[in-house]
Parts: C-alpha cells; sequence; structure tokens
C-alpha cells in the first residue's frame, strides 16, 4: 500500500497495517525532520523492523525531503537478525520497484567479519574468526602482496587481485543496486571472482543502506575501520537496543589474565627476534620508523585497507595528534618499556585479596612501581600496531596477547573517569580455582556511544522493551526528541501472560538462592513443564536464569525421571554453551516444530538464544521462564557499576538490579508473537513476581494482559487457563475484531480517511 | 447372496476398438473371465484368472459403443463391446467387485509393479490406472473402509463408482500425499540405559535389546564405527557391549578420575568415552545449511568485542567456562540434542532388528546413501532463501497464502477420536454445567424463513472472513464437549471407558459395523431423493432392501447379549432403529405418491436436520422434507 505522511508518501509492502505502525511511522518521521534523536518503544509482534526500513526508506527515496539524508545504517545485534532484516528489506524493495520502477533502486547490504565472508577455501576453513583474519592477511597484506609481484611462488589471494584490479581500475560502484545478504555477496563474489569482504567494505561507501553490527558502530577497535568514511547525513537504527547500555560497557573493556601475560611475554620474545633479525637485515627500515614516528601518528589515514588491524580502542577525539614520545621511539625502548609493564601486571596479579583502584591511582602506581609515565601508556597501542607493521608481521592472531596489554595500557592513561580496575583472585562462585584476573571495567555506558551521538543526524533506538523509557537517556546521556512507548491494539487476547507462584502442592516455587536446590521446587518446576507439554501444541521454550541452574535441574530432572516422561509427549532440545550444537538444536528444534512433532526447547536468559531468536508462531505456543534471571549479585564488577550508577545518576541498587533481571525475563517470553493473529502464552514460574516492585517493571504491552486473576497461579490453575486460552485461539482468527469496535487493522481506504479528517483538523 | 456369474453376449475386440470383434459369450465368476466365441472354430477363446487383471476402463454411458477394457499388468488388456450400457453396467460392477477384493488381499509380489496408465484418448471416462491405485491403496490401510466396501460393493448394494462419489475428499487426500507416513523412532531415549542393580551383590546388570541397539549406532556414530572395525575380528560382540558397559558406567559414576586411567589404559574402551570426531565432521557439514536467521555460529564470527581479553570476563551475568579439561565429558545435554536430533531425521532402516552385524552395515549403507545424494548447495540455498522470505512477510497484513499440509495417516480413527473426546472431556468436565437445555422447536416455516434471511444476508454482504464467528465457534465447541460428557453414562471413574467399551467385544464390533453400514447406506438413500430416473429409483430400492435387512438384524444383536447389558445395547440399538424408521416411513410415503400419480412436482419445502448419535458418534443428516 501507499499512504501519505505529511507531505512523505510512505511505501509499505503489504495490504494492510496496524495502527501502530502507522503512529510508529508518524513519530519517527517527526523525529527525522527534527533531525534529533529518538527513542521508540514498540511491542515485539507488531512489524518494526519493516515500519521502520519503510518510512526510512521512503524517507531516502523521496526527493524533495530538505534534510538530504542519504544513508540508513541499522544496526542489528546478531548476524542473525541482520539476515531477518534483510529479508525483509529485500521484500520492501520488490514492493518499491513495482510501485515507483527504477527510480526507486537502492543498495542495500549487509556487512560481516572476513570469517562469515571469505570465499577462498584456504582461508575459509579454519576455525576461529581471528585465524580467518590472519590467514587473509598472510595472502593480502601490502608487503606480501609486494614480494609475490617478484616472486611468483607467494601465495596471493586470486579473489583479492581480482577485486583489486578491477577496483582500481573502474574506481566506483562495483555492485549493482539491489538488496545483499551475506549469502547473496559470497554468491556474487563467487561468481565474480571477487572477494566479497573486500567488495563490501568498499560498497558501504555507496550503499544507501547497510545493515551491520553494533560493535561495528559502538566498538572504537572496529568502528575505527569499517565507520571512519561515514558522513553525517546518516539515520543510525539501533534495533533491539534494550541490552545497549551493556554493548557500550562491554566495548570499552578489558581483562588480563595469566594466561594473557604468558603469552603477551612469548609475543614479546619473538618481536624481539625479529627486530634482531630485521637489524641484521634491514635496518633501514626501522630507521625510517623512527622517523616517522617523530612526526606523529598521522599515518593512519593512507594506510593500505588490507594492512588495517583493530584500530585503536580509545574514542577517536581522545587520540592526541601529536608526536609519540622519544623514549620509546626505538623499537628495543619500546620493548623494554612492554616487558616492565607486563612484569607490572604480573605482581598486581599475584594478589591474595580482591583490589578495587580507580585508573587515576592505578597509573600512578605504574609510574611509581615500574617507571612508566601516563603519556607512554597512551601511546602503547599505536605504537605496537606501527611496530608490527614495520616487522611485517602478519600472524595477527598470535599477537593477541600483547594487543591486549596495550589496549589496557592506552585505555587506563586515557580516561580518567567512568572506570575502575578489579584485580580478584578468583572467581567467587568457584573459590577453590585459583584463578586471578584484572579487569578494567568501564562504567560508563555514555562513553561508548557518545561519538555516535553527535556524528550522526539521527540516531533512533528502539527494542519491543525498553521501559521504564526515562532511564536509557539518562544511562547513555543523550536528549531524545521523540521519546514514545507504544502499546499494542489487539483484534483478540492473543498473549496470555501467568504468574505461576506455587506447585501442586501449594508450595511456593521459586529460584531464590536458598531455595533453588529444594528438591520440591525441582519437583514442582519439573511437574509444570509435565503438565504444559501434555497440553500444549507444537513448540514450548523454556528460560533458565543460568547455565548451571539449568544443567543442575536437568540433570535432577533425569534422575527423577520427569525428562523421561516429558520426550513422551515432545522431543528436548538444549542449549549449551558450544554455539554451534545450539545453533543445530535450535534449527532441529523448528525443523521438529514445522513437522508437527512438536518440541521443547530449553535456553538462558542472558544467553545467545534469549538475545535475538525468534519463537513466534508454532515456534513458541508457550514461554515458561523458570525464576528471575537476576544478575550474580556479590560480582565486583556489579557492584563497581551499581556504585557508580547511584553516585552519578542517583539510581538504586536495587532497582537496578530488578529492572534488569525484568527487563531479560521480558525480553526472553516477548518473542512469542509475531503479528496480531498469532498467539502465544507465557509463564512467570516465580513467587516472586507476583511481587508489585517486580511485575510493574514489565513492559506496559505485556502488563495490560496480565489479569488479577492471573497473579497468584498453581500448576492446576495454570494448566487450566492454558486449556481455555488454547481452545479460544484455535477458533478461526477474525481481522476486523469482531465487534469490539476498535481498528486493529487500517487499509488504504481507512488510511485515507483519516488523513483526510487530519486535514481539516488542521 | 447369488453367487456372482454372469454371462453376457459381447464382442472380443482384440486391436482395439475399431476392430469389428469377434461375437460371442462373455462369463464372469469371482476368479477368472471365460470368452467362448459362437463361431466354435475361431480361435478366439480366453480363459483368464482376474489376477493378472490390474483395473479395468469403460466408455461413457451414452457414447457409440458400450466397451469394457480390462488391463492387464503387462500392459495390453482384453476389450470387450456389449449390446448395451446395462449388460456392460453388470459385468464391469462384477470385475470392480473381483478387483477389490483381489487387492485388498496382501499385495503379492506380482501385483506390487505398478503399470503406467496407458493414455487414453477415446474414453475420457475412463477410469486411469492411478485413480483405481489410489482406491485400493486407501482400502488397504483403513480397515473400517475396507469391510464397509466388503459389505456393500462386494455384497452388490452399490456400485463401485456410487460408493467412491461420496468419498473424492479422501481420494484428494490421497492424491496429494506424496510418500508414505512411516512410523519413526520412539521419543523415549533408549540409548540411555540405565543399570540395575540387585541390592545385594556388588553387581550390576545393563540390559540391551536390539532396538535400544539400533539407536546407540544411530545415536553414538563413534561406538557404531567401532563395532564395525572391531566385532568380530578383534573381539565378540559380547566382550564388544560389555566393554560398552563398562565405559557407561564410568561416564554415568562422573568418576572422571577412574575413566582417564582406563582409557588410558584401554584404546578400545577409550573409543567410548572420547569425544566423538565423526559427530563434530557432521556438525560441521550440518551448520553450513541451517537457517541463516538461527545461524548463531556465524554471530560468533562477527564479535570482535568479545575477543580474548576484551570485554568484562567475570560480571554477574556471564559464567565462566572451564574448557581446558583433559577428557572432555559427554554431558547430559549433549545427549539430549544427539537424540532428538536423531529421532527428527527418523529411522532409515528396512532391516529387521535382530541380528546386530546386519543392522550395523545397513546403518552404514543408508548414511554412506544420505551423504551421496545430499542436495547440492545451490538447491538447497534456494530452498532456504524461499523459507526466509516467507517467514519474513507478516501473515495478518497479507493475504492468506495456502500452504502445503501434509494429510494425517490415522490407523484407527476410532481410537484417536475416543482419546480426543476423552482429552476434551478432561477440560471442560469443570467449566460450569449451564447449558442450556431446551431445545426449540421451530415450526417449517420458521426455519424456511430464517434460512431464507441468511441466504439473503450472504447474497447482498458476501462471506465475511472467517466464515464461522470465532466466540460462536468455541461456544459451540464447550456446548458440544459438555454435552458429550454430560450424557454419557458415567459407570466408571475413567472418561475414557464408555458404554462400549464395557460390552463384549464381538457385540461392539457388530454394533459399530452396522452403524457405520447403516450410516452409508442413509447418505445413499437420502441422497437419490428425488427419485427423478428410474437408475436411482432402482438404487433405493437396492439400498432399501439392504436397510432392511440391518434393521432386522439389530433385534438379534439386542438378544444375544448376556442380561446385564441389555439396556445398554437397546440404548445404543434405538437411535439407529429410528433413523431406518424415519427412511422406511419416507419410503414408503414416496411409493405411495408415485402409485397415486400425484407426483405433480417435487419442490423444496424445507430441510430438516438431524442430529443422531451412537456410542459417542455424531451424524448430521440433511433431509429433504416434503
Amino acid at each position: 500500500m501507499k499512504f501519505k505522511i505529511d507531505e512523505l508518501t510512505v511505501y509499505f509492502p503489504y495490504e494492510h497495517i496496524y495502527p501502530e505502525q502507522y503512529e510508529y511511522m508518524v513519530e519517527l518521521k517527526h523525529a527525522l525532520d527534527a533531525k534529533g534523536h529518538c527513542l521508540l518503544e514498540m511491542p515485539t509482534g507488531t512489524g518494526k523492523t519493516i515500519t521502520l526500513l519503510s518510512l526510512i526508506t521512503s524517507y531516502l527515496l523521496s526527493s524533495n525531503q530538505s534534510n538530504g539524508i542519504k544513508k540508513l545504517i541499522y544496526c542489528t545485534r546478531t548476524v542473525h537478525e541482520m539476515e531477518k532484516v534483510l529479508a525483509e528489506l529485500r521484500l520492501l524493495h520488490e514492493f518499491q520497484l513495482s510501485q515507483l520502477g527504477p527510480s526507486a533502486r537502492l543498495l542495500a547490504l549487509g556487512l560481516s567479519s572476513r570469517k562469515n565472508l571469505c570465499i577462498n577455501p584456504s582461508v575459509n576453513s579454519a576455525s576461529s574468526r581471528d585465524s580467518v583474519d590472519a590467514g587473509c592477511r598472510k595472502l593480502t597484506a601490502s608487503w606480501v602482496r609486494a614480494l609475490a609481484a617478484d616472486n611468483p611462488n607467494i601465495p596471493m589471494c586470486q579473489f583479492y587481485e581480482k577485486y583489486d584490479r578491477e577496483a582500481s581500475s573502474s574506481e566506483g560502484v562495483l555492485l549493482p543496486p539491489g538488496v545483499y545478504t551475506l549469502q547473496d555477496l559470497r554468491a556474487y563474489g563467487r561468481e565474480k571472482g571477487w572477494c566479497p569482504y573486500f567488495l563490501a567494505r568498499h560498497m558501504i561507501r555507496f550503499a544507501n543502506v547497510v545493515v551491520y553490527n553494533y560493535q561495528y558502530l559502538l566498538d572504537p577497535k572496529v568502528a575505527g575501520i569499517i565507520s571512519r568514511e561515514m558522513q553525517r547525513e546518516c539515520i543510525v537504527v539501533f534495533d533491539e537496543a534494550h541490552n545497549i547500555d551493556n554493548v557500550c560497557i562491554e566495548a570499552l573493556s578489558v581483562n588480563i589474565r595469566q594466561q594473557t601475560l604468558d603469552g603477551a611475554t612469548r609475543n614479546l620474545k619473538k618481536i624481539a627476534q625479529t627486530i634482531e633479525k630485521f637489524k641484521a637485515t634491514d635496518a633501514n627500515r626501522l630507521r625510517s620508523e623512527y622517523n616517522r614516528l617523530v612526526e606523529g601518528l598521522a599515518h593512519r589515514g593512507n594506510l593500505p585497507v588490507t594492512d588495517s588491524w583493530l584500530s585503536n580502542p580509545v574514542l577517536p577525539e581522545d587520540i592526541l595528534r601529536e608526536a609519540v614520545p622519544g623514549s620509546i621511539r626505538k623499537a628495543e625502548h619500546f620493548l623494554g618499556v612492554l616487558r616492565r609493564l607486563v612484569q607490572y601486571l604480573d605482581g598486581r596479579l599475584q594478589t591474595e585479596n580482591v583490589e578495587t583502584e580507580g585508573p587515576v591511582a592505578f597509573v600512578a602506581s605504574i609510574s611509581t612501581q615500574a617507571g612508566i609515565d601516563q603519556k607512554i601508556l597512551k601511546f602503547c597501542y599505536d605504537r605496537l600496531h606501527s611496530l608490527l607493521l614495520t616487522l611485517e608481521i602478519a600472524e595477527t592472531d598470535e599477537f593477541l596477547h600483547i594487543q591486549t596489554v596495550c589496549d589496557f595500557a592506552t585505555l587506563v592513561a586515557t580516561y580518567s573517569h567512568g572506570f575502575s580496575i578489579i584485580i580478584e583472585p578468583f572467581d567467587e562462585r568457584m573459590p577453590h580455582v585459583p584463578d586471578p584476573i584484572l579487569q578494567l571495567s568501564c562504567l560508563d555506558a555514555s562513553l561508548a556511544i557518545k561519538p555516535v551521538f553527535e556524528r550522526f543526524q539521527s540516531v533512533v533506538i528502539t527494542s519491543g522493551t525498553l521501559s521504564p523509557v526515562d532511564l536509557y537517556p539518562r544511562l547513555l546521556k543523550f536528549n531524545p526528541v521523540v521519546s514514545q512507548s507504544f502499546t499494542m491494539s489487539l483484534t483478540r487476547d492473543c498473549l496470555c501472560p501467568m504468574v505461576l507462584t506455587r506447585g501442586s502442592d501449594q508450595l511456593p516455587v521459586s529460584t531464590k538462592f536458598d531455595m533453588r536446590s529444594d528438591p520440591g521446587v525441582v519437583r514442582n518446576y519439573g511437574r509444570l513443564l509435565l503438565e504444559m507439554v501434555a497440553a500444549v501444541p507444537d513448540g514450548i521454550v523454556c528460560f533458565f536464569v543460568s547455565y548451571s541452574y539449568m544443567d543442575g535441574i536437568v540433570n535432577s530432572w533425569n534422575e527423577m525421571g520427569i525428562l523421561q516422561d516429558v520426550m513422551q509427549h515432545k522431543l528436548v532440545f538444549i542449549e549449551t554453551q558450544d554455539v554451534v550444537e545450539t545453533t543445530l538444536a535450535l534449527d532441529n528444534y523448528r525443523k521438529a516444530c514445522d513437522c508437527g512433532r512438536g518440541a521443547v526447547f530449553f535456553s538462558v536468559a542472558r544467553g545467545k538464544v534469549a538475545e535475538g531468536i525468534d519463537f513466534d508462531r508454532h515456534y513458541g505456543r508457550l514461554v515458561i521462564m523458570f525464576g528471575v534471571p537476576f544478575q550474580y549479585t556479590l560480582s565486583r564488577i556489579l557492584l563497581a557499576r551499581l556504585e557508580y550508577l547511584r553516585e552519578t545518576f542517583q539510581i538504586k541498587e536495587g532497582d537496578f538490579l530488578t529492572f534488569d533481571a525484568v527487563r531479560q525475563a521480558a525480553q526472553c517470553v516477548g518473542r512469542v508473537i509475531r503479528s496480531k493473529s498469532d498467539y502465544g502464552m507465557m509463564i512467570f514460574a516465580d513467587k516472586r513476581y507476583s511481587r508489585h516492585d517486580k511485575r510493574s517493571k514489565l513492559p506496559g504491552w505485556i502488563l495490560s494482559h496480565l489479569h488479577d486473576a492471573h497473579l497468584n497461579l498453581s500448576t492446576d490453575m495454570a494448566l487450566h487457563i492454558a486449556r481455555e486460552f488454547l481452545r479460544k485461539m484455535a477458533q478461526p482468527y477474525d481481522k476486523s475484531g469482531g465487534g469490539s469496535g476498535k481498528k486493529t487493522l487500517l487499509s488504504q481506504e481507512d488510511l485515507e480517511k483519516m488523513e483526510r479528517t487530519m486535514g481539516m483538523m488542521f | 447372496m447369488e453367487p456372482p456369474v454372469v454371462t453376457m453376449r459381447a464382442k472380443y475386440k482384440a486391436s482395439g476398438p475399431k476392430d469389428p470383434g469377434v461375437a460371442g459369450v462373455l462369463t464372469m465368476r469371482d476368479d477368472s473371465f471365460i470368452f467362448r466365441p459362437n463361431d466354435p472354430s475361431s480361435s478366439v477363446k480366453l480363459d483368464v484368472s482376474f489376477r493378472c487383471i490390474k483395473g479395468h476402463k469403460f466408455s461413457k454411458e451414452g457414447s457409440k459403443q458400450a466397451l469394457l477394457n480390462l488391463t492387464q499388468d503387462k500392459g495390453g488388456g482384453y476389450m470387450f463391446e456389449f449390446a448395451n450400457f446395462k449388460d456392460r453396467d453388470v459385468c464391469r460392477d462384477l470385475v470392480g467387485r473381483v478387483l477389490g477384493r483381489l487387492q485388498c488381499l496382501p499385495p503379492s509380489d506380482q501385483s506390487a509393479q505398478v503399470v503406467p496408465a496407458q493414455p487414453t484418448t477415446q474414453h475420457d471416462n475412463q477410469l486411469s490406472m492411478a485413480e483405481m491405485e489410489q482406491r485400493m491403496n486407501l482400502l488397504r490401510e483403513d480397515s473400517e473402509l475396507q469391510k464397509l466396501h466388503r459389505q456393500l460393493v462386494i455384497g452388490g448394494v452399490l456400485t463401485e463408482t456410487e460408493f467412491w462419489a461420496t468419498r473424492k475428499n479422501l481420494l484428494d487426500d490421497a492424491a496429494h500425499k506424496a510418500s508414505k507416513q512411516r512410523a519413526g523412532f520412539k521419543s523415549a531415549m533408549l540409548a540411555d540405559v540405565r543399570p540395575l542393580t540387585d541390592g545385594r551383590t556388588n553387581k550390576v546388570t545393563f540390559s540391551l535389546t536390539p532396538e535400544i541397539i539400533h539407536q546407540i549406532f544411530a545415536e553414538k556414530p563413534a561406538v557404531h564405527q567401532a563395532f564395525l572395525k572391531f566385532v568380530p575380528s578383534k573381539m565378540s560382540e559380547r566382550d564388544f557391549w560389555t566393554k560398552y558397559c563398562r565405559a557407561e558406567y564410568l561416564h554415568r559414576t562422573k568418576n572422571s578420575v577412574a575413566a582417564a586411567a582406563e582409557a588410558a589404559e584401554d584404546e578400545e574402551l577409550a573409543v567410548f568415552l572420547k569425544h566423538d570426531d565423526i559427530l563434530a565432521s557432521e556438525a560441521r557439514r550440518k551448520i553450513r545449511r541451517v537457517d541463516p536467521t538461527v545461524d548463531m555460529a556465524a554471530d560468533l564470527g562477527d564479535d570482535y568485542s568479545h575477543l580474548p581479553g576484551h570485554g568484562i570476563l567475570r560480571d554477574g551475568s556471564k559464567e565462566s567456562v572451564d574448557s581446558e579439561s583433559e577428557l572432555p565429558k559427554r554431558t547430559l545435554l549433549q545427549d539430549l540434542n544427539r537424540h532428538a536430533a536423531v529421532v527428527l531425521e527418523g529411522r532409515t532402516l528396512d532391516v529387521e532388528l535382530g541380528d546386530t552385524r546386519t543392522v550395523a552395515e545397513a546403518l552404514a549403507r543408508s548414511k554412506q546413501a544420505e551423504v551421496a545424494t545430499e542436495t547440492s548447495d545451490e538447491t538447497e540455498n534456494q530452498k532456504r532463501l524461499e523459507r526466509v522470505s516467507q517467514m519474513t512477510e507478516i501473515e495478518d497484513l497479507q493475504a492468506p497464502r495456502s500452504l502445503p499440509y501434509a494429510p494425517l495417516c490415522i490407523k484407527d480413527p476410532r481410537e484417536y477420536f475416543d482419546s480426543q473426546r476423552a482429552n476434551a472431556f478432561k477440560a471442560t468436565g469443570d467449566t460450569g454445567s449451564g447449558v442450556n437445555k431446551d431445545c426449540c422447536h421451530l415450526s417449517t416455516k420458521q426455519a424456511y424463513e430464517s434460512l431464507r434471511a441468511q441466504i439473503l444476508e450472504v447474497k447482498s454482504v458476501g462471506f465475511k472472513d472467517p466464515i464461522v464467528i470465532p466466540d460462536l465457534a468455541l461456544k459451540v465447541l464447550n456446548d458440544v464437549n459438555q454435552q458429550l460428557s454430560s450424557t454419557d453414562p458415567q459407570l466408571g471413574k475413567n472418561p475414557q471407558a464408555t458404554v462400549l467399551d464395557m460390552l463384549p467385544h464381538r457385540t461392539k464390533e457388530e454394533l459399530l459395523q452396522h452403524w457405520t453400514s447403516i450410516q452409508e447406506l442413509l447418505r445413499h438413500f437420502w441422497s437419490s431423493y428425488p427419485l427423478t430416473t428410474t437408475f436411482l429409483h432402482a438404487k433405493v430400492n437396492r439400498v432399501k432392501d439392504a436397510m432392511a435387512q440391518i434393521y432386522r438384524k439389530l433385534p438379534e444383536v439386542k438378544e444375544s447379549v448376556q442380561s446385564e447389558f441389555r439396556h445398554q445395547v437397546s440404548l445404543l440399538v434405538k437411535p439407529m432403529l429410528q433413523v431406518l424408521d424415519e427412511a422406511f416411513k419416507h419410503y414408503d410415503a414416496e411409493m405411495q405418491k408415485r402409485s397415486t400419480k400425484t407426483m405433480s412436482k417435487v419442490g423444496m419445502t424445507g430441510l430438516g436436520v438431524f442430529y443422531t448419535r451412537t456410542g459417542g458418534y455424531y451424524t448430521v443428516k440433511y433431509e429433504v422434507l416434503p
């Protein structure tokens, strides 16, 4: 359908539109017109992605827009979400082409790492991402190619060579307009014999829509390479952004363990050997590096694209454009500094007690004990980078350890606020295993995202669960021009949230620390699952509070025979810590739901699956959240962060913990519906959910369906409600909403009518 | 029943319909047919067993010739021309019955071959081979239908065509069904053998059955491979399984130190405890084909903020992993995933489970075949893309698209629906029983008016989508469930035990069989009215006779049971008698009308809807009221 919002013609690929989608577009358009940032919460299952894409691409396509917006940068948390976004975009693009003809042509592509894009069989067979990166660098680094020009025996990557010839000869757009998923990029690369990774990197400059991971904007290490050239006239969308504060914090945090320091020592030895070799054979090279360093580090701009490594971990505006301190210009001197640093860190790691320190004190103590001042520390990373390039080291995966140490040094010397350094001799949860760790922990989420807000015209932060909406602007320190939470108008009551507080024996159930291993609770949880498995068709998803808890309870169920009974009804699939196995399990789970056999999926809140997999339609008729997914509250890092939040934002510890736990729970259960014709149930199985302070933090669209009668249920009552609900939902679906009067679906006619009445009002 | 022998004048046409043919007499028995030419000197004599006849075709009524073509399963066939269509139809029906009966028998190896249907240009109404095949398949699969078919068609009450005319949907479904449904693995985890202790001695016992062994092979390729490698060349089967059980026991007791020690000593035992490399490589192969929208492995490859040493390692939400343990442990979670995946893949073996060696070899063969036939990446990707694009559409903003569905193959419908009903009863048992019991009696006129109004509304407004109002549908469903459960005599505590289950098996069978035949007959009976042709007239007579036969038998059933059941049986028999009475009444009235020649016009004056019920089955019957 095609309709107008103010003066903008919006192309929407369906025959109908939900009212909240329309409102969402209106609000979004206001924010774009005002060239400001916005924060929008809209329930899952209302087609958020297509709404965003539809409005923004229509905005891009409209010729008379005043903002001069050129590009949409769509950030997703995961690769599979990226695929979904691109699939929706393709649907939209086909529709726009059919409506507008060739003038609607867009170039949209997804960008990922070499691991996901490389088509060179000798490189992409490597198992880890880092070894693929290093493998690529070994074939494509500028010095390797320079050598290969003389010596035909040195292997090169044929795909990169072909791409490079093409790119340098035509100097322009190599990819015809269209929507390219990673799969498409690989296929196109194979067809043409071009390297898809560098092709995609090259093309994001020309693309109208770029879809990639959060970190390509938020993590300075990656953003510095990938997103450097994005202009200001971009719309940046962070989808599923409820965890964005955690992503920001992770992006600027570094941890150092004993292995890291051991590895760094090995790295230093190897570097020293290489330096000796170069001194003997090619002393000029080191000298010329010295001269370059005198002039400063401004060489970064003209580095060949294939040589670039992970960028400086510090935010762009904090990089000093000045000459490298004299004491580390010479390679040997720099090595000496690094050795002293590693030694110092090693000493700090040998502590018996937990130590917490601020960056300022830490830098001061390095200065006194190791004799390295702040300025030298600040330059560690860039100096190392330069040295590795000079020494023509392509095996970057082997030098990750020393890189980590330099990252740490640079970060700790640059920021005096919003960080803390925590040294723990062992994990609190496993006190008998000595595993010392030095954690540089970023506490302030706004640090990493600040440049994004400053650099781009409009940043859209959106998710299904952003409640409470006023918290995010405080955490991320920005001023949204539009901040709105949308409710969901439903044709029928297709959501059925329930709070289960007791088992069938009327004893309370909870994952509170003192109760969770109680066999009675374990059995009651098992009975709940068993009853539900027999009553609910197709897919059921269960979320547990942690891996260890899931592992424990599954083993107990196995011993009690509950698991065997569950398997009488449905197949069981489980998320494990192995990503490959989890992916296969998930794929099989979907197959089992597709073929009608039905299955249960056990998963973990805060795990990879909870983060981005949809359990809509028959893939999830019921989600059970066993327990409240609180963070481990004794963790020092968490305590440090809570303290920081309290001091800086006056957010109470308890409030933040509850907020965090409930948003995780809501995130887990919130992915059951995809559209208004879909339906699903959610069971919060813990007595603590019946308390008002927990419950009230659930997003509004769940709360509005949580009846008072469903707040304190036992297993039998929940089963009864589930049966009634399923029977009701199995009836034919009436789009028009029966006689209830409110419209939950708008056709083109309705929209035109609305427009006319709006026009009359003004 | 008269012995089905038919003798007819016919012409045998050896070379197609254009052939003038050889005149003679065709005699058909229930096992063979014989053709004797009128001219005794002619060499054309036939004596063919029906066993080698695969199907029959015939020309349309009203076409030039009355033909019947009996096709052989090796191709070719026998074509006869009859003087008129009536004669032909008699023969055709007999052939249909005989063939139907023959093919109900377990297929012998000769009939297992499928003969491609010959292209027919002249007679478009001919039964295609495929359709014939489908009918046979249906009969073979559905025992109840087969019984009915035997009784009514082979019993001569209904013709083959009449019988199938009301079952078009079954045939359509069968045509859609691409492959036969096959029994899969059991969901239960058999491979997870639990040791039994006798409590007194320090002995544990594992018991393995062929079924379990098959599952172990399927779920643990390393064990499978080891078996093929070691048995019987290196050790006996018994030793092999003893070792396996030993390893399992070690694994189960979680005694990793002992396990490591044993594994170090005994390399064969180590196979069972080690990480399964075959599984790992299989996983690598499969991961390339997963749906990209669930591919979390790709995600790992894109995550630069969790480089080793970066990010927050030990905050409150994550758990640290200890990956460096000496003997990689096989966890229960992995076993569960593996088991479910194997169950989902399904049983690919066609060998008898008995000899372990053959099972192991067959499994290895089928695995190889699987790898070989795996579709190329290209087509697989295409399919994946299609699926993804279908998944992305938001269904209710879009006109619906019809999805292919696999019809459910229910072996015993009665058992299935009984259990469904029991479930439904369990669910509704506790809802308030505020069922409005009073039935309204509408006069014909009122009913007519109401129907008229509804039709007018549909005409002016068109059908709504959905046609059934959801709330109303739920209400009806609840009411029906309620009524079922409330009217069922609740003798046992178990709601699943209906009256029928308490009767002697023979009586139950008999009653049910009568009931299905009555239903079938009634359907034909009422659908024949109004009687416009003599053919229909004859049919009604036939059906009526058959009904009368059953009518006479019903009281016998009642008498045959013991006195304590007699009341229940008579309750069950009563509605049957009632519906039959209704039919007879109608028949008599109609006959009278015909005889008094007052049949000026038969118009639709009203519709009556009758619900009848026996043993929990509802029949809805539409009847044209005179």
